[in-house]
């Protein structure tokens, strides 16, 4: 058996509709654009506040926040979680300011220590107490948006539903609800928290605010995409948005449209190579950034490499009057 | 120091020749070791008996060293996330080197492992440098990035017919156990790599982690040193992909060098001092893990590094949390004590030293306190022998206690008020402050001042008995004895 097998255009377009059945495929990559969508919306809050390993930090140290939930309640909640994971957030959000704050170590070593550990604790529960808690490193480390689906569903209107997509659906509608509902505070808070703090808006309320939805999402993204593909689901839509375009609500609506192109490229990509959906998913993002990064006709390396040529030509024949 | 840390690092080297030279090669797996009680465990384990045992600790000691040598650069240069996105961008790397030669040779996964994750670093460079993207969220994306493609490669190993058994998992959350003498030897050698190096261009590594723009100024290549350190970490990386893991040897790298950073300013010592740790994380790491049969050893060390960390950040003598507390605990302390002796001592100066004794209510009023609140200062006073009470028995329906200094309370009084009244005088004088602009400044030096600098003020001021506002200063003569000449 071949590692990459060959690629024909027409299969690769069609496969994953034909030969699977389009039913989980669908779902796949609706699944997909929601988790993408609702990560790629408050992403765009992170990566404008400089935050964007914080939300890598707090992906990773949500696991302890579960485990710890899951261990005690022997359950698996989906209101526990979210409470766990709530919590687990905001001690991260706070350790990270702590040790910042209190001592001279500076803030990029306080966020890298934290993190690490509270993952090193969810990890060492996880594998002691395998039996009790029901969640695997596989699924922290790959995501497993490819096989939860079909365990348990509700029929809606006709058709059945998975139950993790209509949980995601759910997420992503408060999270937009919210997003929209303090648009103007997020925005002027992340742009300029002197005026934010003038105007009578509290910053701080709006920061741990924004912590908390971003935890949130990471919780309901977790088994899909794990903990660590997750950032990428943040930060990519947002970053490659960004080279096209300067204006904060073109790109948040850029950034949706992104997310549903990550989710349907990475299933063709995934059914083409045969390999994990949610990497194939950030792979995508990964080579639609390099080629924003590229051919961008505002910030793109073509333009540049275009304007210095030009640069060089003029200095090397000055032009006289 | 610095032949102290040759010392060591031939130490290291020496006690590693021998140990593989001496073990035997076919090392029993750690998790087929089905002893139970726990002091059976702990003695086998510090026994060194078990090959599988040695080359572990051998190996998390020499990964501590080298990950705390080099982690110390990062830390303070704030490349600290650097690590974490290295580490990450590795994982193509390794498949891509599992996959050249289709078994799990340690070189191939190392060449392979370094150049991705040179590549990575290279590749945040690029995105800072080329447009507006910041360089937390290149990093983001590098990481996340790489990660992906090394995922999606791992996936389709996996299904290769010989993938399945290639225990490529073990890379994530580390197997101290799982070391060989191949893994060993590149430990041992990027570590002895990594020491001399910095030996080596130590001067060269400490301007440019503080100072780039001098370091380019003065003529050093600043960028050839970055790209150096970036190698080295990478390398470091790489070697503790087997006892750590990908996800977690960015701790290995800023936790243990975050901890120096807590207890010293000086960075050979910061060297040293993150070098232990690491090699104490290191080996509590694998005895934990050994412990628990077949546990992964990455969360354990991890987990150790993070408890000295969490203990420098409480207890550190210079920087720790707790200390610092209470020395700030100390010094309001002090200065109140110091506050109440000098109103005692105004007191006493209103009645021209001629009364002894100063009532509470007296004190009250001249600190602007009710009794409560005067009598509570003034325990304070006695619990440090600043002053005695005693019962005035001339009135007794005006009954009050009295305060009387002893000779120590009373230094102390004439120190303060000294040190206040010399300042005055010298702002006054010295840096033509009027005086009556003065009082504030003087109340927060005087508790600072120590003795030699009073003694330089005076002899500026040439030994002055008068303050700008025309009270008398008490002079050294009235800190020697007991009592001021009346």
């Amino acid at each position: 058996m071949e590692l990459i097998p060959t690629f024909d255009f027409k299969s690769f377009l069609t496969a994953p509709w034909i030969d699977g059945g389009w039913e989980s495929s669908i779902w796949i990559v609706i699944m997909g654009i929601l988790v993408n969508t609702a990560c790629g919306l408050v992403g765009n809050f992170l990566v404008l506040r400089k935050m964007a390993l914080v939300g890598d930090a707090i992906s990773h140290s949500l696991l302890p926040g579960i485990a710890i939930v899951f261990l005690l309640s022997n359950s698996r909640s989906t209101g526990l979680m979210v409470a766990g994971a709530l919590a687990a957030g905001l001690v991260t959000v706070w350790l990270i300011e702590f040790i910042h704050k209190k001592t001279r170590v500076k803030e990029d070593a306080a966020l890298g220590v934290t993190f690490t550990t509270l993952f090193a604790i969810g990890v060492i529960l996880i594998s002691v107490f395998a039996d009790h808690v029901d969640l695997d490193l596989e699924c922290v480390l790959y995501g497993e948006i490819g096989f939860i689906y079909f365990d348990d569903s509700l029929p809606l209107i006709g058709i059945e539903v998975p139950w993790p997509v209509l949980q995601m659906a759910g997420a992503l509608l408060l999270v937009t609800a919210l997003l929209l509902l303090f648009y103007k505070e997020l925005l002027v808070t992340s742009f300029d928290s002197g005026l934010a703090t003038s105007l009578g808006i509290p910053v701080s309320w709006a920061h741990y605010g924004l912590m908390m939805v971003l935890s949130l999402v990471i919780v309901f993204s977790f088994e899909s995409v794990g903990a660590i593909l997750v950032i990428a689901m943040l930060i990519m839509p947002s970053v490659t948005s960004a080279l096209l375009s300067e204006r904060l609500p073109n790109i948040l609506r850029l950034s949706v449209v992104f997310a549903a192109l990550y989710s349907i490229g990475g299933l063709h990509l995934a059914t083409w190579l045969d390999c994990s959906p949610a990497g194939a998913m950030v792979v995508c993002g990964f080579l639609l950034f390099c080629l924003v990064w590229l051919v961008s006709p505002r910030r793109g390396l073509i333009l540049l490499w275009v304007k210095k040529l030009k640069a060089r030509g003029q200095l090397e024949s000055p032009s006289l009057p | 120091m610095i032949k102290r840390s040759r010392l060591c690092a031939s130490l290291a080297l020496g006690i590693t020749s021998f140990l593989v030279l001496t073990g035997e090669i076919h090392a029993a797996k750690i998790s087929e070791i089905s002893d139970s009680h726990l002091i059976e465990q702990f003695v086998r384990f510090f026994s060194f008996k078990d090959p599988s045992v040695r080359y572990a600790v051998l190996g998390s000691l020499l990964l501590g060293t080298c990950c705390g040598l080099l982690g110390s650069f990062i830390v303070v240069r704030k490349l600290a996330l650097m690590g974490d996105t290295l580490s990450h961008a590795v994982l193509p790397g390794v498949a891509l080197g599992f996959l050249w030669t289709m078994t799990k040779d340690p070189w191939a996964i190392f060449i392979g492992a370094t150049i991705a994750g040179l590549l990575g670093t290279v590749v945040v460079h690029w995105i800072h440098t080329t447009t507006h993207i910041k360089e937390d969220s290149a990093m983001g994306l590098v990481l996340s990035g790489f990660y992906a493609i090394g995922i999606c490669l791992f996936t389709m190993i996996q299904r290769l017919p010989t993938g399945n058994k290639a225990g490529l998992d073990k890379f994530m959350f580390g197997q101290a156990a799982a070391l060989g003498s191949d893994d060993l030897w590149m430990i041992a050698i990027v570590t002895a790599a990594a020491g001399f190096l910095i030996l080596l261009l130590y001067k060269e590594f400490l301007v440019t982690s503080f100072d780039s723009q001098f370091a380019s100024a003065i003529g050093l290549p600043a960028n050839f040193i970055h790209y150096l350190l970036m190698l080295l970490l990478a390398f470091s990386v790489v070697i503790g992909l087997q006892a750590v893991g990908i996800v977690l040897i960015s701790a290995m790298l800023i936790t243990p060098a975050a901890t120096a950073f807590l207890l010293t300013d000086r960075m050979h010592r910061m060297l040293l001092y993150a070098s232990l740790f690491g090699m104490c994380s290191g080996l509590l790491g694998s005895f934990f893990s050994y412990l628990g049969n077949s546990l992964p050893t990455g969360p354990f060390m991890i987990i150790s590094a993070s408890m000295l960390f969490t203990l420098a950040l409480l207890f550190g003598n210079r920087y720790g949390i707790i200390p610092r507390k209470l020395r700030h605990l100390n010094r309001t302390h002090r200065i109140q004590i110091e506050n109440t002796l000098k109103a005692i001592y105004r007191i006493r100066e209103k009645s021209h030293f001629k009364e002894e004794a100063v009532s509470i209510q007296q004190f009250g009023e001249q600190r602007n306190l009710p009794i409560i609140e005067a009598e509570k200062e003034v325990k304070r006073l006695i619990k440090e022998r600043y002053v005695t009470l005693s019962k005035s028995n001339l009135d007794e329906f005006n009954q009050s206690q009295l305060i009387y200094l002893t000779p120590s309370g009373w230094k102390t009084a004439c120190r303060i008020v000294r040190n206040h009244r010399l300042w005055e005088l010298y702002l006054t004088e010295s840096a033509q402050y009027e005086p009556d602009h003065v009082h504030d400044d003087a109340e927060e030096i005087e508790h600072i001042l120590g003795e030699a600098t009073v003694r330089e003020l005076e002899r500026r001021l040439d030994f002055p008995t008068v303050d700008p506002h025309g009270k008398l200063i008490p002079s050294i003569i009235d800190l020697g004895d007991g009592h001021k000449a009346n």
